[in-house]
């Protein structure tokens, strides 16, 4: 058997439906973590990811608010069909995503192949929520008066999540998916450790009917991405599961200029876990829209 | 010009409230001075006459009230939710039995005329008891998992425009779901809150369970930043909102804001004129335009400008300004000095960009704190009386020709709390609301509030909602 020389592949940053490189032309080197312990010098090198610049985050923003409109304008069964897709389509690369999740969290094949199978039935639970959240956390309001009104939630916007460093495919899904399943578009920084999972979710967005824009894949320093986030005039909500205490504190107190929705990071022991709607309602708005219904009943009416 | 059929004054008596020359402040069930003895006076606005000297809390007493707070939450929280709702339903009666008097009282600390105060702020304060009373012993109901948990000491902060209803919307919720609570009113307005500090007692609600703090933004500042402060709640201006953001930023400390506003009230060509102006003017003349809601953005459909703007002028002629203890009275008194020259400044600016300004013959009276009802036309969106939130009497109106020209100027500010359409199609007040970035979309109506409706703001008008199911899980472990 002849030894072939096998192709690496370049990851690249997945902005506006696009794959481009970093602007600023950067790369970091990413390795396994079956050293973890702490063996230095044993880490298997894996693959170059981009490292990520202001520039690529703020491009980021205009992507997501660009496609905004459409994707909050979706129906909400539109969205649910579109991530369900997505679903289908990790599925078919489950292959690779074992393998990738395997390199980059040192996980056994067998433990790799249980996260991969947990994150995609977690989307699959996102692409059912998208036509129900309203039922269940909206309603009509028994008003005082001859009025008819209505609370409906209503995504907040461009959310910049800050994904779990640890987890790096299920705790992304998790944090990721209840985003854009209310309508939100995303900017998501992977685990700066292990980015590939992320980089290669890129992918599979691309060719799932997600509408370009609606996530965008950054890779890269966390803290240095997060805080042109944080402070960016243009994006609505922060999710800092991510950060640690000191990078959370500096992003939030910067999150405070334009009133950004924050989302503290939390603690999460278990990412396989049943989520709750939590995730989903954070990035909420809700809308009361009131109208006058006249008082026929009043009148003494009969039937 | 004299009418030919003048009002005779129609004075509400003072008779029915008995103002001491001074209150302390309400800690752990007792009033109490100061701990370093500071004190401030509290003004009526329409008269400049001083009502009482009130004691000023400082960071000392912050710390005891926290402490009484923290204390009485152990007992609090664990009453069983039917006996909570049964204190909340004794306080919604007493507000009930002396709304007269509350009405009196908050008209003369706040200057709003009487009819506002009796009319909508009172009956409004015991609905939001009454409403949150009934949730006390539901809570597993409520959609946040089963039993869910009180924070513990809330720490509310809240503004003079509506001194008792801004007091119920936050002392309610919080007592019901078993938190307890230390509340700063406005330092221009503490009158209200100390007079509920006596209905609490009234009513035996435990010692601690709530505390008034009367004081200035430090006493609200020390209080927001107490470590032993679970959740904060603020209403007030967006710049405070910022500071108290950054303030709990990287604590555990939960927090709402309801902030400013620049509200736009959206009148299509087919809306009918008459009922659009009535609403226009309750959208921005109710409590002298000093609403973090008010329409104070009126975008009309170019085609029916000029129509719109003669019946609004009319109707702003026959408005009358004065004594807010008359009941005919519809616009009262600025509720402050330092509010008036905010106004005053901001209407010059608004004149020297060149807008063009407006007012009907108006006489103000000669002491206290006025300002006629004024309204701009040829105003742009660069305008700064179309961008800055003016909270007082003062209308900017703007045209649009299309209704997405009408969703694109409503939605131009960095505010996103309440919106007004005005059209007799449904279709057409179902799609602007939609895309409308507002918290509340009042249509064909305006300035509306029932305990039942979730209240708050999109962007930089807060985060949280106010009002039924949803005003339950700012004081919620959730």
């Amino acid at each position: 058997m002849s030894d072939r020389l096998s192709v690496f592949k370049t990851y690249k940053l997945y902005v506006g439906g696009k794959f481009p490189r970093s602007e600023s032309g950067r790369v970091y080197e990413v390795t396994t973590r079956t050293s973890a312990a702490g063996a230095a010098g044993k880490d298997k090198w894996l693959a170059n990811a981009p490292l990520s610049s202001r520039k690529d985050a703020r491009d980021a923003v205009v992507a997501a608010r660009k496609a905004f409109g459409g994707w909050s304008g979706a129906t909400a069964y539109n969205r649910g069909q579109v991530l369900y897709r997505v679903a289908e389509m990790l599925e078919g690369r489950k292959g690779q995503f074992v393998r990738e999740v395997a390199d980059a969290e040192g996980l056994s094949k067998s433990k790799a192949a249980a996260e991969v199978e947990a994150t995609i039935d977690r989307w699959v639970w996102y692409a059912g929520w998208t036509d129900k959240i309203a039922q269940v956390v909206g309603g009509g309001n028994p008003v005082a008066g001859p009025y008819f009104n209505l609370s409906s939630p209503e995504p907040t916007g461009v959310v910049a999540v800050l994904a779990p460093q640890e987890s790096s495919f299920l705790g992304l899904v998790s944090v990721l998916a209840p985003v854009i399943a209310t309508g939100n578009t995303a900017i998501v920084i992977a685990s700066e450790k292990s980015p590939l999972p992320a980089l290669s979710l890129g992918e599979v967005l691309a060719t799932s009917d997600v509408p370009g824009g609606v996530v965008n894949v950054l890779s890269g320093r966390t803290a240095e991405i997060a805080a042109p986030l944080a402070a960016h005039q243009d994006v609505n909500a922060i999710d800092l599961a991510g950060a640690d205490d000191v990078l959370a504190k500096e992003l939030e107190i910067a999150a405070a200029d334009n009133l950004k929705r924050v989302l503290r990071p939390q603690p999460v022991d278990d990412w396989t876990a049943t989520p709750g709607i939590d995730r989903m309602t954070a990035f909420l708005e809700t809308k009361t829209v009131w109208h006058p219904t006249g008082s026929l009943g009043a009148s003494g009416s009969a039937y | 010009m004299a009418s030919a059929f003048e009002y005779a004054p129609a004075p509400e008596s003072r008779a029915v409230v008995d103002i001491a020359p001074s209150y302390g402040l309400f800690i752990d069930g007792e009033f109490t001075e100061a701990a370093d003895g500071r004190v401030f006076k509290t003004v009526s606005p329409a008269s400049e006459e001083v009502l009482s000297e009130i004691a000023q809390a400082g960071e000392a007493d912050v710390d005891r009230a926290v402490k009484a707070a923290r204390k009485a939450f152990e007992k609090w929280s664990a009453l069983p939710g039917t006996e909570r709702a049964k204190y909340l339903f004794r306080i919604a009666r007493i507000v009930q039995e002396r709304s007269r008097e509350l009405a009196v009282l908050e008209t003369l600390d706040n200057g709003k005329p009487i009819k506002e105060t009796r009319d909508a702020d009172l009956p409004l304060v015991a609905a939001h008891f009454f409403y949150y009373a009934g949730w006390a012993d539901k809570l597993d109901h409520a959609g946040f998992g089963a039993n869910p948990r009180p924070l513990g000491v809330a720490g509310q902060v809240i503004p003079w425009n509506f001194p008792l209803l801004m007091l119920a919307w936050k002392i309610a919720p919080a007592l019901a779901t078993g938190n307890t609570v230390v509340l700063k009113p406005a330092e221009t307005t503490p009158l209200s809150a100390l007079f509920f500090a006596d209905i609490c007692r009234q009513a035996g609600l435990p010692k601690g369970v709530v505390n008034i703090l009367p004081g200035y933004g430090d006493t609200g500042a020390a209080l927001v930043a107490h470590p032993d402060v679970n959740k904060v709640a603020f209403t007030g201006s967006t710049a405070v909102g910022k500071q108290i953001a950054k303030t709990v930023a990287g604590t555990r400390k939960k927090l709402t804001l309801e902030l400013g506003g620049k509200g736009a009230n959206i009148v299509f060509d087919d809306a009918p004129i008459d009922q659009a102006v009535e609403g226009i003017v309750n959208g921005i003349f109710f409590n002298q335009g000093q609403v973090c809601c008010a329409g104070s953005r009126l975008l009309v459909q170019e085609s029916i400008q000029d129509e719109l703007l003669d019946s609004l002028k009319r109707r702003l002629s026959t408005l009358r300004l004065g004594d807010p203890l008359d009941k005919n009275t519809d616009i009262g008194a600025i509720n402050s000095e330092e509010q008036l020259t905010r106004i005053t400044s901001l209407v010059e600016r608004g004149e020297a960009e060149g807008a063009e300004r407006w007012s009907p013959a108006c006489e103000l009276p000669t002491s206290g704190y006025w300002f006629a009802p004024t309204l701009f036309t040829n105003v742009t969106q660069a305008h700064t009386i179309a961008r800055d939130e003016i909270f007082g009497p003062v209308l900017s109106v703007l045209s649009f020709r299309t209704p997405d020209e009408a969703v694109a100027k409503a939605n131009n500010t960095q505010y996103g709390l309440s919106a007004g359409i005005w059209t007799e199609k449904g279709s057409r007040i179902l799609a602007v609301a939609n895309k409308l970035r507002a918290g509340v979309v009042w249509s064909n109506t305006f300035n509306k509030f029932d305990p039942t409706s979730p209240f708050g703001g999109y962007k930089e008008s807060g985060f949280g909602r106010e009002g039924g199911r949803h005003g339950l899980e700012a004081y919620l472990d959730v």
